[in-house]
């Protein structure tokens, strides 16, 4: 099955051995989300200082796609800014692994990969929100999570 | 099995889909008949037919075509009851599928006749359909719900049903015929006489049963069954719920409008006879008409040569799948006691990375919990793969399953 678009090697190996797995005690962001109907499951945590992510790490259960989206996203997203983190976008993510054509291809597998961002989103919309008590600068985060996939 | 009633090719010529490519202009394996099955031109044209030439409400007016489709309908309800031994067609009451048909039992029923402190019991293996209305139930009612468990080859434990019987709180027992995950075929009749022995009702979901082997309701005796059409040729959106007419006649309707009426006035109504008093509404008068032809279609193979068909085709994929590299396949070994269901996972492959490889090959498996997620939950999984037979499924079709899941097996190097 060489040249399979979806299954490189790169995702195989971040599935098997996904990076920034685990949990963050007392984290200052944790959200969990799941795709109902695939079942995909995840949990993300965030530490911020400074305005920007010190820490990331998730965990939970899901399919290759999902492991190595998310651990791709935590790499990706490790001491960026929140300004920067705000604005990142589904393309980013998925080109770091080659998934661009699931878009157009798999609109089932889609949301395995965008799981992890559309946690995210909602995670540091929330952070703003609730914690911050600063919906300002939470923008529209909630509205673009909800529409991701 | 006897080759002269049952040719394959003959059979696949009926069913236009299965020539369909798929991907990469991969032959189509449909291996996902668990979920619902195809249908053959047999059932296509008979709902083109009612279309074209008799489309007409039915139950009410007196012109022509009324009363055709109204016959069509009703032979219909003729042909479940020959199919599956009932003695009055009266008994038989189109749903929308298997689920209406036990949130029908689950709410007429269970209104009046569950209340604090009784105990509904269900299975390990069931469906949520045969779960969920009950857990409704129970809590509105303060009522319990029990379970029966599954042992490890994916059997139910019975002695766990005699000990809620004991209580003598028990109102129903609820129990599907064959898991739609584990493809296990409960021992109903033994069940029911527990249930009848006890004074229990016992409802039995056999939407994975009817399509696949010979049911005899009379014989079985249960007090409600209920199945589904389109697992069995048939269109989707047509089921049954079969009940015994003393309790239907107690029943209090599920629905009310249109057609379960005898009189309306404007504070009391009087109901139809059964089984009009369960059918609110126009019912889905197409499909009912072209669920006729797919007994028909099943009956002329014979329900003995498909179960036979299903134990050759489910025996030869079990002692293949076993020699994949790093399978694990769920369910009772004896084929005298499963259906054509396979489910199997790959250690730490995730079933729908499966799913998506073997898509790829043109093969249509299903991947996720099955609506069955306390069963994934005993079976400490988040999901399977589920391989599933029917009337038309051939050897060289598990062969490319087969196949597929080797390349699988080499993408995750297991």
């Amino acid at each position: 099955m060489s040249g399979d678009p979806i299954y490189t090697e790169m995702i195989i190996e971040y599935s098997r051995n996904p990076s920034n797995y685990g949990k963050i005690d007392d984290a200052h962001i944790h959200r969990h989300d799941s795709n109902p109907l695939c079942g995909d499951s995840i949990d993300l945590y965030l530490n911020i200082d400074d305005n920007k992510i010190s820490d990331v790490k998730f965990d939970g259960s899901g399919c290759a796609i999902c492991m190595a989206c998310s651990s791709v996203l935590t790499e990706m997203i490790k001491g960026k800014s929140l300004d920067e983190v705000k604005k990142f976008e589904k393309d980013e993510l998925l080109s770091e692994l080659g998934l661009e054509h699931l878009i157009k291809t798999s609109p089932v597998r889609i949301k395995c990969a965008l799981l992890s961002l559309k946690t995210l989103k909602y995670g540091i919309y929330s952070y703003f929100v609730d914690k911050m008590k600063d919906s300002e600068s939470a923008g529209n985060l909630n509205e673009e999570a909800a529409n991701l996939y | 099995m006897q080759a002269n009633t049952y040719s394959l090719e003959e059979i696949r010529k009926d069913f236009p889909v299965l020539n369909r490519r798929v991907r990469d202009d991969k032959k189509l394996v449909y291996l996902d008949n668990a979920a619902t099955t195809q249908k053959p031109n047999q059932v296509i044209d008979a709902i083109s037919d009612y279309y074209k030439n008799h489309n007409s409400n039915i139950h009410r007016a007196v012109h022509a075509l009324a009363e055709e489709s109204t016959e069509a309908f009703e032979l219909t309800r003729d042909k479940v009851a020959e199919f599956l031994n009932i003695q009055d067609p009266q008994e038989v009451i189109f749903t929308k599928g298997t689920t209406e048909a036990i949130n029908l039992v689950a709410n007429a029923w269970g209104r009046d006749n569950v209340k604090e402190g009784d105990i509904i019991v269900t299975t390990e293996y069931e469906h949520h359909s045969n779960i969920v209305p009950w857990q409704l139930l129970t809590q509105d009612k303060k009522a319990q719900l029990k379970y029966i468990d599954i042992d490890d080859n994916g059997e139910l434990k019975l002695e766990q049903l005699d000990d809620y019987l004991a209580t003598g709180k028990v109102k129903l027992v609820a129990c599907s015929h064959t898991s739609n995950v584990l493809g296990t075929i409960s021992p109903v009749k033994e069940i029911v006489s527990k249930c009848k022995n006890a004074g229990a009702k016992i409802l039995i979901d056999g939407a994975q049963a009817v399509p696949h082997m010979k049911v005899d309701l009379s014989e079985l005796d249960c007090d409600f069954y209920a199945f589904s059409a389109h697992k069995m040729l048939g269109p989707t959106g047509v089921g049954v719920l079969w009940a015994k007419k003393e309790i239907l006649q107690e029943m209090t309707p599920y629905q009310g409008g249109g057609d379960m009426i005898r009189e309306v006035h404007k504070y009391e109504t009087t109901w139809n006879d059964l089984p009009y008093k369960f059918e609110a509404g126009t019912p889905n008068i197409a499909d009912v008409i072209g669920f006729k032809n797919a007994i028909e279609y099943l009956q002329k193979i014979g329900m003995d040569n498909i179960r036979e068909h299903e134990k050759e085709l489910t025996k030869y994929a079990l002692e293949r799948m076993e020699k994949v590299p790093g399978i694990t396949l769920y369910g009772v070994k004896d084929l005298e006691k499963r259906g054509g269901v396979i489910s199997f996972n790959f250690n730490d492959v995730h079933p729908h990375d499966v799913g998506t490889i073997i898509d790829k090959d043109g093969v249509a498996i299903r991947s996720g919990h099955h609506c069955a997620q306390v069963l994934m939950e005993k079976l400490n999984v988040a999901a399977t793969n589920r391989a599933s037979f029917y009337v038309y499924t051939t050897k060289e079709e598990i062969d490319v399953l087969i196949s597929s899941l080797e390349s699988v097996a080499k993408v995750f190097k297991l």
